[in-house]
């Protein structure tokens, strides 16, 4: 279980200070929790700061009871955590055999790596050896994001947009991705999407908007309201 | 040969034991060790230099031939002229290499001047690996000159490494190729400490369908220094690439001076050239993986150098 408790971040921006996030409280418990709302809204932020990429301004993280506010994004990660980055990176080097391996601990062998491609719908053997470089397409590399958090199948994985820029390969074989990691971990996946397919897998919907929850409950009570605002007028506040 | 012969060559030639093929292997400046085949033949210079001819047939088909150089001596200097005849049509790998284990106090030094001749339609893969180590105060020194000469439509692919123990290196490479000639140069080099690293290549495409494509990726560490010039002259229709891609580390330095000369309307040229730190988004990224900022560092260096 995952808790934030009056989350605040600032952003030193030129000789300004920006405040992202202001007074964010959430948990999470259930097996499927999203996070939606506006573009800048300060979702990757809150990513980050689970993560431990960002250390907040004010407030406190807990990980199943444990302050983990101080602790570095390692030590983290040591504890369970795993963040699929909204803008994963690229390696010059590193192949997607090597950044798999890395990210489940231990040497993998050709069909262990292959099974993690082939459930984020890549033919392994055209990517195995292939390097985590400008030569990927921008899909390719969010299926091989989703591929290294899916190795470490961990107690909370905090995926960030894992829909962008993926295919008809869908949603429903995403849907899939979290539904086999959740079987695997029963542990808990916190969600950041602007998609309603995704969405309407989630047991909580949190609405983050202008830096602050706007919204926090099951997809029942969330849902409909964010679907009848479809042009989103309430998600501006 | 004894355990540290052993282990140099085992760096330099990944050899556990004599080669299979034509091989010479030298050592603190005595052949140690020469085998010719039906297809190469390796013959003391006809010249006073020191140093071996190396005739490839154009019946050779997927053969290699070993030549690692072996020093253990401390103070000990030497400049080696290997020469290869490369006939029409051949195909041949060819692994070079020089370790150096120099325990002592003076300086140790070995300069390899390697020749090609390759002939048209030859194909040649080239591997040398620069390897030092030794506890001594003494210096590993290594100034390997490579000069190529490309028939029409050959193909010579050279990877050269260097990843340990040389403490100062000036790298001297040089081709000139014919119509439809190609050559593919991969080089590798990782300094540390105060080691000092020099590349210095020049390319000439003289003929039409001429293609070079020369990549040098480095990793400087510490107080460590490289340097890296190349020129490619396009002199008729032909396609140059080069990419020079450093990864600086603590207080090292690295300085990359590429140049293009186009010679003829046709001749398309390219350069890239990257000097950085490690990107910390690529730490973040392993970091989020459970590794340490330290183990992130060494896996990237690592894939970057592999
Ligand atoms: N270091 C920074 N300095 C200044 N502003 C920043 C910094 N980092 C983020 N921001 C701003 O904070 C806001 C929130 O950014 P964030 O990336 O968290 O948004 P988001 O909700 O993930 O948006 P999207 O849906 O587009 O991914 C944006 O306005 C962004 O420009
Ligand atoms: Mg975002």
């Amino acid at each position: 279980m995952l808790e934030l408790r009056h989350i605040g971040f600032v952003a030193a921006d030129g000789d300004a200070n920006k405040e992202i996030l202001d007074d964010v409280s959430l948990t999470v418990n259930e097996p499927f929790v999203a996070i939606t709302g506006p573009n800048g809204s300060g979702k990757s932020t809150l990513a980050k700061i689970i993560a431990g990429i960002l250390t907040p301004t004010e407030g406190k993280i807990f990980l199943d009871g444990e302050d983990i506010t101080g602790l570095s994004v390692t030590e983290r990660a040591r504890r369970g955590i795993s963040y699929a980055f909204q803008q994963p990176v690229r390696f010059k080097g590193l192949t997607v055999k090597d950044l798999i391996s890395l990210a489940a601990g231990k040497k993998l062998t050709v069909s262990e790596v292959c099974g993690f491609l082939s459930e984020v719908g890549l033919c392994a053997r055209d990517y195995i050896d292939r390097e985590v470089n400008a030569s990927l397409s921008g899909g390719e590399l969010k299926r091989i994001e989703i591929a290294t958090v899916l190795a470490r199948s961990k107690g909370l994985t905090v995926f960030d947009e894992p829909e962008a820029g993926i295919d008809l390969w869908s949603f429903q074989s995403l849907i899939s991705v979290f539904e086999k990691m959740h079987a695997r971990t029963k542990g808990n996946i916190l969600i950041i999407s602007h998609q309603e397919r995704i969405l309407n897998i989630a047991d909580r919907i949190v609405v983050i908007a202008g830096g602050r929850v706007q919204k926090d409950g099951t997809r029942e009570e969330v849902l409909p309201g964010l679907l009848a605002g479809r042009m989103c007028p309430a998600l501006q506040g | 040969m004894d355990e540290l012969e052993k282990m140099l060559l085992l760096e330099i030639a990944d050899l556990h034991k004599v080669p299979d093929g034509a091989y010479n292997i030298r050592k603190n400046g005595e052949a140690d060790g020469r085998r010719s085949t039906p297809h190469i033949r390796i013959e003391p210079r006809r010249d006073a230099k020191a140093g071996i001819d190396i005739f490839v047939s154009g019946e050779t088909k997927g053969e290699s031939v070993h030549i690692p150089v072996v020093i253990t001596e401390t103070d000990y200097k030497e400049k080696v002229y290997n020469d290869f005849y490369i006939e029409d049509g051949a195909d041949v790998l060819i692994i070079a290499g020089c370790g150096i284990h120099n325990c002592g106090q003076a300086t140790s030094e070995h300069s390899g001047i390697h020749t090609f001749h390759v002939g048209k339609n030859a194909r040649v893969r080239y591997v040398e690996k620069h390897y030092g180590s030794g506890e001594g105060g003494g210096e590993n020194v290594m100034d390997p000159t490579t000069d190529i000469r490309l028939g029409e439509h050959s193909r010579l692919e050279m990877e050269t490494t260097q990843i340990k123990g040389v403490d100062s290196t000036v790298r001297t490479t040089r081709a000139v190729l014919e119509a439809g000639a190609e050559l593919v140069i991969r080089e590798k080099i990782y300094t540390h400490g105060r080691q000092y690293a020099k590349t210095d290549f020049s390319v000439q495409l003289n003929g039409d369908g001429a293609g070079a494509d020369v990549v040098s990726r480095s990793v400087a560490a510490e107080q460590s220094r490289q340097e890296f010039t190349l020129r490619i002259d396009g002199n008729g229709r032909c396609h140059g690439h080069s990419e020079c891609d450093a990864i600086i580390m603590d207080d090292a330095k690295v300085v990359a001076i590429p140049a293009l000369a186009a010679n003829s309307v046709d001749a398309e040229l390219i350069h890239e050239a990257a000097i950085g730190k490690i990107a910390g988004e690529q730490l973040l990224k392993l970091m989020t993986l459970g590794l340490t900022e330290q183990e992130a560092e060494e896996q990237i260096i690592k894939g970057f150098l592999s």
